[in-house]
């Protein structure tokens, strides 16, 4: 039997929900195994890529310095990147940020100047500025803006039908074809 | 007695009156041609240029445009659509259309719009530009990120409400509507029951304490395509 084709997933800045959307494809999972195997997901906790893979399904937007390498990454993995959602194809509720600056964001957040973030024990007024963490963007992009993007499903979450058809046409050489109803922006 | 006039749209012969535009002869025939700033309340504006058909094979928008005998309008066609595609995902990317959250989600006209055309996402960068909200006003509220500067509340407000509450302001990206009042729509004599605050066509001009009311599945455009109604004539017997 021929190797099955993979698929790789990631969340960047996005709510998991679109991942929770795959899952939602209920008992075509079972199809869906038939038909791939999962490469670099959080749904099998594979970290890196082990090969080529057929598809890379993409949910969040680009906020930081880590979502452009694995932007970039998946760019050079998959044969198909699918932008899936709509903190991906816009840059959804992350995105509401755009029209303030990365200090503001951060001193909302973290500050207790000016009783500013008063949820955070934070004396010593410290910005998080480990190394180790990813660096944010000045804004957040949607991931079109980044690397070329080949299909769009948007939704909040994209709809479960809406992933499983588009999965199935693509891994069955069919053309993406939604219907009516399933292309929805909430 | 008014004259008639005889047309064709998409090659089908309609007849019209003399002074109708191509919009209102269309919708007296049952033929949807796509729109936003047109309201058939309202004056026409031609703004959005959403209707635009070919007319004898020219772009014009068919909400301002004369009708006139033997003219020859292309509307449904490849070619028109994908111009009106283009057209609402500029308007898409002008913006800020946070729909996820939007309480006019599944009612608003530029979203059913972009449904009826097959939008997955604009094809144009986002400009994420920046724009004011402003709920000082009890009852109503503007979110400016929503708006399309489709100026129907600022004709509903001039021609039907008598108060001329709202208006333009600012120049090319900077325009954006502006109130009749120094410091905020609640210093205006909008009320809630204000044509200018039905006939938004986005979710721009709300009234409070309305969101999320129909639930998803229910809404007007959940199910079949704006213009739906038009082109059954269910529009009509309403």
């Amino acid at each position: 039997m021929a190797e099955k084709p993979k698929v790789a997933t990631t969340s960047m800045a996005g709510c998991f929900g679109c991942h929770m959307s795959i899952l939602d494809i209920d008992e075509r999972i079972l199809k869906l195994i038939d038909l791939v195997d999962f490469d670099k997901s959080p749904i099998d906790d594979i970290k890196e890529f082990t090969g080529r893979c057929a598809v890379g399904l993409l949910e969040g937007g680009c906020c930081n310095d880590e979502n452009v390498k694995t932007l970039k990454d998946f760019r050079e993995h998959c044969d198909i990147l699918i932008a899936v959602g709509d903190c991906a194809t816009m840059g959804g509720i992350p995105a509401l940020r755009n029209n303030m600056s990365v200090k503001e964001c951060l001193d909302e957040a973290y500050s207790t100047d000016n009783r500013k973030g008063p949820a955070v024990h934070n004396p010593d007024n410290i910005i998080p500025n480990d190394p180790e963490l990813p660096l944010l963007l000045d804004k957040v992009y949607p991931v079109q803006h980044v690397v070329k993007i080949d299909y769009f499903l948007p939704g909040c979450p994209a709809p479960a039908d809406t992933i499983w058809q588009s999965l199935v046409a693509l891994l069955t050489d069919e053309p993406v074809e939604l219907p009516y109803e399933l292309i929805k922006y909430d | 007695m008014s004259e008639n006039v005889t047309l064709t749209i998409d090659g089908k012969d309609i007849t019209g009156e003399k002074g109708q535009t191509i919009m209102d002869a269309a919708l007296a025939n049952d033929i949807y041609i796509p729109h936003l700033c047109h309201h058939p309340d309202l004056a026409p504006y031609g703004s959005c240029r959403v209707c635009t058909c070919l007319v004898n094979g020219r772009p014009q928008t068919a909400c301002t445009f004369p009708i006139s005998d033997g003219m020859e309008v292309e509307n449904d066609t490849d070619t028109v659509n994908e111009m009106r595609k283009q057209i609402v995902e500029m308007l898409f990317v002008e913006g800020n259309h946070y729909c996820m959250f939007c309480e006019k989600s599944g009612n608003c006209e530029l979203q059913a719009l972009a449904y009826r055309f097959g939008v997955t996402t604009p094809r144009y960068p986002y400009q994420f530009p920046k724009r004011e909200v402003d709920a000082s006003h009890p009852n109503v509220w503007i979110d400016r990120d929503r708006c399309v500067l489709c100026a129907r509340c600022i004709r509903a407000s001039k021609d039907v409400d008598g108060k001329h509450a709202f208006d333009f302001a600012g120049r090319g990206p900077n325009r954006h509507i502006s109130v009749d009042a120094a410091d905020g729509i609640e210093h205006t004599p909008v009320d809630a029951d204000d044509k200018a605050v039905q006939v938004c066509p986005v979710g721009s001009l709300m009234l409070k304490r309305q969101g999320y009311k129909i639930p998803i599945g229910q809404r007007k455009y959940d199910h079949e395509p704006i213009g739906t109604d038009i082109e059954t004539g269910a529009s009509k017997k309403q």
